[in-house]
């Protein structure tokens, strides 16, 4: 009877999800973006605002990004399917990114070329942040409908796997930059550990599985 | 050159000291009447009379809300914005630091005893922090040398060791599950660093007692060197003969070196040290070039005369 009970509150979550229009997310998503900028430019973020945007914007394309990550593992434990809103995720967390990105350029190294490249070759965790940025480029390119056709939906979905490495390079590059071991940096690079793992553990599994069920793809 | 050397005050300047005296009775007795009964602990500001010193610097100083609120402070959390939030609770009187270790004179002072109210001075000083950031803080204090003479260090303490105070009850980043450093907070100067003029023991700034997240009642300033050097809330300080243990450099030693000196020459292994950004400047402020010993490299390069500053850094 539980069983039965939960599949119907499942039902009904997946329900409500699929009437949720998806479009105006992306408006909304620019929201957190534009008054971070308002807040900083009016001197509301504190001592140091360029290092607050800098942070606030690297946050949440980390927060997106893991957000990503988790729609498959959610809907595979529990049934509650986010994938309508997978897109969106991705194409925030790349957007917020080179937000992050941009005000590191512009306004924390001030477009000082030879020192931009410096950090981009010496320094280890901007390295690796900035390959995760580059590592979203293509996925990002390959987000309308019509490049899954033109690609077919296998080279489409191999291509996408670069959303692993990059969040795990995103994470690794918040937990390196930061002075001894706060608790935040960690709490993401477990949850990012736990994603992928899941999926190791999965994909480990799954030659057996795929016989019993006829060779899913 | 950033260091003024202005011409000496002329004596037409000094305030006479029965008025001097009578401004701080009148001030003593405003405290009395008001102040301390909002502040049990002494956790309210109180004003400082502090004669102004030439080693100041020109540079204007940061906002006293942006001092007071960006803060690296970890025995109140992590957060730069939660010494503010978390220190008021702290009581800072009393107040007593021992003095012992290599001393001929060991003891217990107050905070009156290591700073005496009428030698304090008034030093602006450049203040660069080791993750990139730099302010300016018209320090109260006075020179460490005050205390240690009074101490009377013996021919064998080579170092000074310097304790931060360990209360878990009221530093709320010294309980919990995450405690990113061993308490208690040690730092450590060798003993000419330690006498040097430019080293303080700071116990206000911007005319007042310091603010209990900027390390109240008692703090050490070194400007020339980074920010983490310059330790706060001291209850101990100890001469001795070998180079004591410090903080930083036990948590990551290839990062932190005992010296920590300001050095944009000597890139930190994950960051660049050569320039800062000025807090306080806002959005479009440019980034300043950090000078050799933050700029007091005149009054304190000779300190370090034929070491290798790359591998002391």
């Amino acid at each position: 009877m539980a069983a039965v009970g939960q599949g119907a509150v499942v039902a009904r979550i997946n329900d409500a999800l699929r009437r949720l229009p998806v479009w105006p997310l992306y408006p909304l998503a620019f929201l957190p973006a534009a008054s971070w900028l308002w807040m900083a430019a009016e001197g509301r973020l504190g001592a140091d605002p360029v290092k607050a945007l800098e942070h606030e914007y690297g946050l949440l394309a980390l927060q997106f990004l893991v957000a990503a990550l988790a729609v498959t593992p959610l809907r595979e434990l529990t049934r509650v399917s986010l994938v309508r809103f997978r897109r969106w995720m991705g194409l925030m967390g790349f957007w917020y990114a080179l937000m992050h990105f941009a005000v590191w350029l512009v306004l924390d190294r001030q477009l000082d070329w030879p020192r931009v490249v410096e950090d981009l070759t010496r320094r280890p965790y901007v390295v690796i942040g900035f390959v995760a940025l580059a590592l979203l480029v293509p996925l990002a390119a390959t987000s309308w409908n019509g490049a899954v056709r033109r690609m077919g939906a296998t080279a489409w979905r191999r291509l996408h796997r670069l959303a692993y490495p990059a969040t795990a390079l995103a994470a690794i590059h918040f937990v390196w930059l930061v002075k001894a071991w706060p608790p935040e940096p960690l709490a993401y690079a477990v949850a990012v550990a736990a994603l992928l793992g899941y999926r190791a553990a999965r994909g480990l599994r799954r030659p057996a599985g795929r016989a019993a069920t006829g060779g899913r793809a | 050159m950033l260091i003024r050397r202005p011409p000496a005050i002329p004596w037409s300047e000094v305030t006479p000291e029965a008025v001097y005296l009578d401004r701080r009775r009148l001030m003593g007795g405003a405290a009395a009447l008001g102040l301390a009964a909002l502040a049990p602990g002494g956790a309210a500001a109180a004003p400082l009379a502090a004669a102004p010193s030439r080693y100041s610097t020109e540079d204007p100083p940061t906002a006293l809300d942006h001092i007071t609120s960006y803060n690296n402070f970890y025995e109140f959390g992590m957060d730069k914005g939660d010494p503010k939030r978390n220190a008021g609770g702290l009581t800072t009187a009393p107040w007593s630091v021992r003095v012992d270790g290599l001393v001929g004179r060991p003891g217990v002072y107050s905070v009156d005893d290591a700073a005496p109210p009428e030698r304090l001075e008034e030093r602006v000083y450049r203040l660069r922090c080791v993750e990139g950031w730099s302010m300016v803080i018209p320090w109260i204090g006075v020179p460490l040398s005050t205390l240690l003479a009074a101490a009377d260090p013996q021919p064998s303490a080579r170092y000074v060791a310097f304790e931060t105070l360990v209360r878990p009850e009221e530093m709320p980043g010294q309980r919990g599950l995450f405690q990113p450093l061993d308490w208690p907070y040690v730092e450590g100067l060798r003993l000419d660093e330690a006498m040097h003029p430019l080293t303080i023991l700071a116990v206000g700034l911007y005319g007042e007692t310091l603010p209990n997240q900027n390390g109240a009642p008692l703090r050490l300033v070194v400007p020339w060197k980074y920010g983490f050097k310059s330790i706060k809330s001291i209850v101990r300080v100890s001469l001795v003969a070998e180079q004591p243990p410090t903080t930083w450099n036990m948590q990551a030693p290839n990062e932190y070196g005992f010296y920590s000196n300001v050095n944009p020459a000597v890139s930190h292994p994950r960051w660049s040290q050569a320039s800062e950004r000025v807090v306080g400047g806002g959005l479009l402020a440019p980034r300043r070039e950090t000078e050799m010993f933050n700029g007091y490299a005149e009054e304190v390069a000779g300190l370090y005369a034929g070491m290798d500053l790359g591998r002391h850094y």
